[in-house]
């Protein structure tokens, strides 16, 4: 079954478990997302790829609203490019993403959106939150400065590896993602070592231990699940 | 036509966005020929001109003379640039916010000293509570991010303030 809609005035067909975001991607529509990954489970978290649906009330978020018949969807008007700036703008006043002396400077996903829809200064006072890093893992550490909570680190760990070393703990501010019950990560019985948390990070939150400013270079192919998975999508 | 005024100063920051416009080389005598530096830490002048065209400003807003300078200025400038990281986000000098001031200067100045342990209070301005970036304190018409911003953008953002327009910089800097 095919569905037929529209997206920015573009006639575009889709299947019929797509997302709004898949068929956007699909057609070359650019709709800013920072915790969607492919190969992992959609969850909604950091709200960049809301979209207008007309006769919606409220805004979509394309990664998790599934295609209907005939959709109307519009992914670039000014309200959606002011909402997106201002999504960015409470990620960075929320955490401490000293970019400059970053090991993900010139990398990250966070800044290079921050450039691409021109979020150049922030308009909310920053909070300069007193957040931990904690080293204890032999290989790699977490600098919770620079979490913006997207989760790939906790569904990669649990859907990819099977581990489930991850989850987030508290709500609202509060919140951090935390190793096993909250115990430092080189002390974790549940993890592998594997490395795919610090890969699939959007920013220099994970990283291996031994980089300096700007040297974290996150290796996606360093993912072979998600590659097989990505091939089977497309295949499929 | 007469020449533009231009000033830079330089706040809480490392000098770094001064070295990156000496770094646009051999532009710098296309410009002399356009424009007038009147006050910088390039030029002897110590007073703030009665009335600058453009201020290019480096660093955050960190200490009580910061805090002076940048509202005189901001008073006596038509167009204010908040150029580089510092003084757009507060950057590296805002790393102490999430501390507080007291804690700051009792690691610097009595547990990592050895003699003389005293917090300094002669003759340099005492720091405030926290370190801000410049728009928080006065409005900004231009800002300029990067740590620095590379010696293209600020030419240019130079070039289109010379030609009476308001820069974009857009996808041309980001953070850090």
């Amino acid at each position: 079954m095919v569905k037929t809609l529209r997206i920015d005035d573009q006639d575009v067909s889709a299947g019929t478990d797509d997302t709004i975001l898949q068929v956007a991607q699909d057609n070359a529509i650019f709709i800013p997302t920072l915790c969607n990954l492919e190969g992992l489970k959609p969850v909604g978290a950091c709200r960049l790829c809301l979209v207008e649906v007309e006769g919606y009330r409220g805004l979509a978020p394309a990664c998790v609203t599934r295609v209907e018949e005939g959709m109307q969807i519009y992914t670039q008007s000014e309200r959606l490019q002011t909402y997106r700036r201002m999504i960015l703008e409470m990620l960075f006043v929320e955490g401490n993403h000293v970019c400059a002396v970053c090991v993900s400077n010139g990398t990250c996903e966070l800044q290079a959106l921050a450039q691409r829809l021109g979020m150049d200064h922030s308009h909310l006072e920053y909070r300069n939150p007193a957040k931990s890093v904690d080293v204890s893992h032999y290989r790699f550490g977490v600098d919770h400065n620079r979490c913006i909570l997207c989760a790939r680190c906790v569904r990669v760990c649990d859907e990819i590896e099977g581990a489930h070393t991850w989850d987030l703990l508290g709500r609202g501010i509060q919140s951090q993602v935390i190793t096993d019950l909250n115990r430092p990560w080189g002390e974790s019985k549940t993890c592998t070592s594997c490395g795919k948390c610090v890969q699939v990070c959007p920013t220099g939150a994970l990283f291996k231990k031994s980089k300096a400013v700007a040297e974290m270079e996150k290796e996606h192919e360093f993912l072979p699940y998600l590659n097989t998975i990505r091939e089977v999508r497309s295949n499929g | 036509m007469g020449k533009v005024s231009i000033a830079t100063v330089w706040l809480d920051g490392c000098s770094g966005c001064h070295m990156s416009f000496l770094d646009i080389d051999e532009a710098l005598l296309d410009l002399a020929d356009r424009i007038s530096l009147v006050y910088s830490p390039l030029v002897d002048n110590k007073v703030f001109p009665d009335s600058v065209d453009v201020t290019l400003v480096e660093g955050a807003v960190s200490n009580e003379d910061d805090l002076k300078k940048i509202k005189h200025i901001r008073e006596h400038t038509r167009l204010l640039v908040s150029l580089g990281d510092c003084a757009v986000t507060g950057n590296v000098p805002s790393m102490r916010n999430s501390f507080k001031l007291k804690d700051v200067l009792d690691r610097a100045y009595f547990e990592n000293a050895q003699v003389n342990q005293r917090v300094p209070d002669v003759s340099i301005p005492p720091l405030l509570p926290r370190v801000r970036p410049v728009h928080q304190i006065v409005p900004v018409d231009v800002f300029v991010p990067g740590c620095p911003p590379s010696a293209a953008t600020i030419l240019q953002v130079l070039g289109e303030l010379l030609e009476g327009r308001l820069p974009q910089v857009g996808e041309q800097s980001h953070f850090g």
